[in-house]
């Protein structure tokens, strides 16, 4: 063997472990790679940092004690959660809520999904090494949590709605700041664009990366922007109509390749979708009472299992509640996190790249390891 | 008790059935009594009372109906599901597969033999295009004599967004076999199940526990398993603490070296 002497240029796989304490993995996620150089060969994520066993907690609970926990699963998206959790007990104790009710879970939620995208926003254009993004989304962001403190007393962990309905009317004067922000809010996402969409470094990090096709997208069960982003129209609240979606006026953004751009567009645009479906609640939101006329003690009349979902910020989230004959506690709830289902698909979309795009993919999933790890 | 024994005694031979013409004679002045009013009353009355009920409900019509929220809830009831379509064309194409069908709150429920679940879902998928598997979970229930756990596979069909979930019923410590090659996001929920029940999926590519970590000593979300949890010193550091549980309390207040 001729040629010059291999061992200089040794290459040797070599293992690296990115986490679980790392700012760019949003939380404690931990993804063992196996790296050629700067090329990702294996990358496996490793979870349950956060493992607080919900699931088991859910299960010493009445229905009403759940609901304060739900908040801490998805922590950025707390109202979400909770609507999520009241839509499936409502379905299994057959309650039906006042249309009130449901028009101020849908600003409560719509407001939720700005606040989160922002969030992803904030951090996804660190990741890749755009800072300015972070101060203007964390400007509104404040708003929006300025406004959900207002009406429930907390910022983060909300625990904003009960079953049956809301625990409050909205508070005077209220609905004029609401409006106030939402009717600004495009001018906003405009400043986001400026600063992204046409950026030459921001597409040159996000076009062709950590592409999934619709296929793919589907056999990994991803849901939410990150199916939409590979062209698959679906959203639960098109198809599934919780509260009162069905009589809201909205389109479902799809993105055509897949890959982070396309995400980050579809994101965006979802962004103006909820300033639109925001428009309309607050016109149009109905006189009467924020809560239905439910038993004090909720209590279940037949045994069964009922599955329930909303279209979260990050995709679908569903509770899945076996409940035993006359129980006033879930015998058994399982939630589906969309964030841990998402997550699966990483290696799929980061191996083969380098590892600097590993921050795109992780920033473009969306991830909440509070989710992930219940 | 034994005070009124002697007192029932008397009262059962004065029952109608022993003495025949008796309970009509004793019946008869009491009827007199209490009712001194003739037919023809009787029948005003009944008349009138039929008038009341009448205005009642349609005062009750003319009145605005009670919106839903207003009501008490309605909840939703259980009903056979047999003429399901996919139930029927799962026991067209496999005879007997499904034994059980269930409809509660508009989901449909089918249970399945666990032994038969990767034909059940595999024709599922390719001929009843179930394309996308949404969650995958278990349910366990310790004392039940047809087997402990429920593995719940709960699917989608994107043509007309149609939900079915099947039901597969295993006994403790029987495997069933992973569904992993026919939907690659059933990875982590089998791996989620085994970790959180103990249930082993035949055939799982890289079956680990996911949430706890390697050496954790139990299953969570069995019901036998402490909702406190349980002392896993032993298991994260066994060279340290004894296996089986943490370190003995006089040993730690010396500590020399003690726990990392």
């Amino acid at each position: 063997m001729s040629g010059p002497d291999q061992s200089l240029f040794d290459v040797e796989e070599m293992e690296i472990n990115f986490g679980p304490q790392h700012p760019a993995t949003h939380g404690v996620l931990r993804v063992k790679m196996k790296l050629d150089g700067e090329k990702i060969m294996e990358a496996k994520p490793i979870i349950g940092y956060l493992h607080r066993g919900t699931e088991k907690l859910f299960e010493t609970m009445t229905f009403p004690q759940c609901l304060p926990h739900t908040d801490r699963m998805d922590y950025v998206a707390a109202a979400t959660n909770n609507q999520g959790f009241c839509v499936t007990i409502e379905k299994l104790l057959g309650i039906t809520i006042p249309p009130r009710a449901a028009y101020i879970r849908m600003i409560l939620a719509e407001l939720q999904r700005l606040a989160s995208h922002l969030v992803w926003l904030a951090t996804h254009a660190v990741d890749i090494g755009a800072i300015t993004p972070f101060f203007y989304t964390f400007r509104e962001r404040d708003a929006i949590l300025d406004l959900f403190e207002e009406y429930c007393g907390a910022r983060l962990t909300l625990n904003t709605m009960k079953i049956g309905g809301v625990p409050f009317d909205l508070p005077e004067g209220w609905l004029d700041r609401c409006s106030e922000l939402v009717d600004g809010f495009n001018g906003h996402i405009d400043e986001y664009e400026n600063l992204l969409t046409e950026n030459r470094i921001w597409k040159k990090r996000t076009i062709d990366v950590g592409v999934i096709s619709a296929e793919e997208a589907i056999e990994w069960g991803l849901t939410g922007p990150p199916l939409r982003g590979s062209g698959v129209k679906w959203d639960i609240r098109k198809v599934f109509p919780y509260d009162r979606y069905d009589e809201i006026d909205f389109e479902i953004p799809i993105g055509e390749k897949g890959d982070t751009y396309d995400r980050y567009l579809v994101r965006i645009e979802e962004m103006r979708q909820s300033v639109r479906i925001l428009r309309q609640c607050l016109d149009r939101l109905p006189d009467g009472p924020q809560m239905a006329r439910v038993p004090k003690v909720l209590r279940v009349k037949e045994a069964g299992m009922v599955y329930g979902s909303v279209e979260a910020p990050k995709g679908e989230l569903g509770y899945f509640i076996v409940a035993t004959e006359k129980a006033t506690t879930p015998y058994r709830c399982r939630v589906r996190p969309p964030s841990f289902i998402n997550l699966q698909a990483l290696p799929a979309m980061v191996e083969g790249r380098l590892v600097a795009d590993l921050m795109a993919v992780i920033g473009t999933l969306d991830i909440v390891l509070g989710e992930i790890d219940r | 008790m034994s005070d009124d024994k002697p007192i029932t005694p008397p009262e059962t031979p004065e029952t109608p059935e022993t003495e025949g013409g008796s309970p009509e004679q004793a019946a008869a002045p009491e009827t007199e009594e209490k009712q001194p009013l003739s037919d023809e009353e009787k029948a005003a009355k009944i008349a009138e009372a039929k008038a009341k009920a009448a205005a009642k409900k349609k005062a009750a019509e003319d009145a605005e109906p009670k919106d839903p929220w207003e009501e008490k809830p309605v909840p939703p009831v259980h009903e056979d599901a047999a003429d399901d379509p996919d139930a029927e064309a799962l026991n067209a194409e496999m005879p007997g597969v499904v034994p059980a069908a269930d409809r509660f709150a508009g989901e449909v429920t089918l249970t399945v033999p666990a032994g038969r679940i990767v034909e059940v879902c595999e024709f599922l998928k390719q001929d009843r295009a179930y394309t996308f598997l949404v969650d995958l979970t278990a349910v366990d229930w310790p004392e039940r004599e047809e087997g402990r756990f429920d593995v719940i596979y709960w699917m989608h069909r994107f043509d007309d967004s149609k939900r079915l979930r099947l039901r597969a019923v295993v006994a403790d410590e029987q495997p069933i076999a992973s569904v992993v090659h026919i939907w690659k996001t059933a990875n982590w929920m089998e791996r989620e199940v085994y970790d959180l029940f103990g249930i082993v999926f035949e055939g799982h590519p890289g079956l680990e526990r996911i949430l706890t970590w390697e050496g954790f000593n139990g299953h969570p979300l069995r019901k036998d398993f402490p909702v406190e949890g349980i002392d896993t010193g032993a298991a994260i550091y066994p060279d340290v603490y004894p296996p089986g549980g943490g370190p003995p309390p006089e040993e730690t207040e010396e500590s020399e070296g003690g726990a990392p």
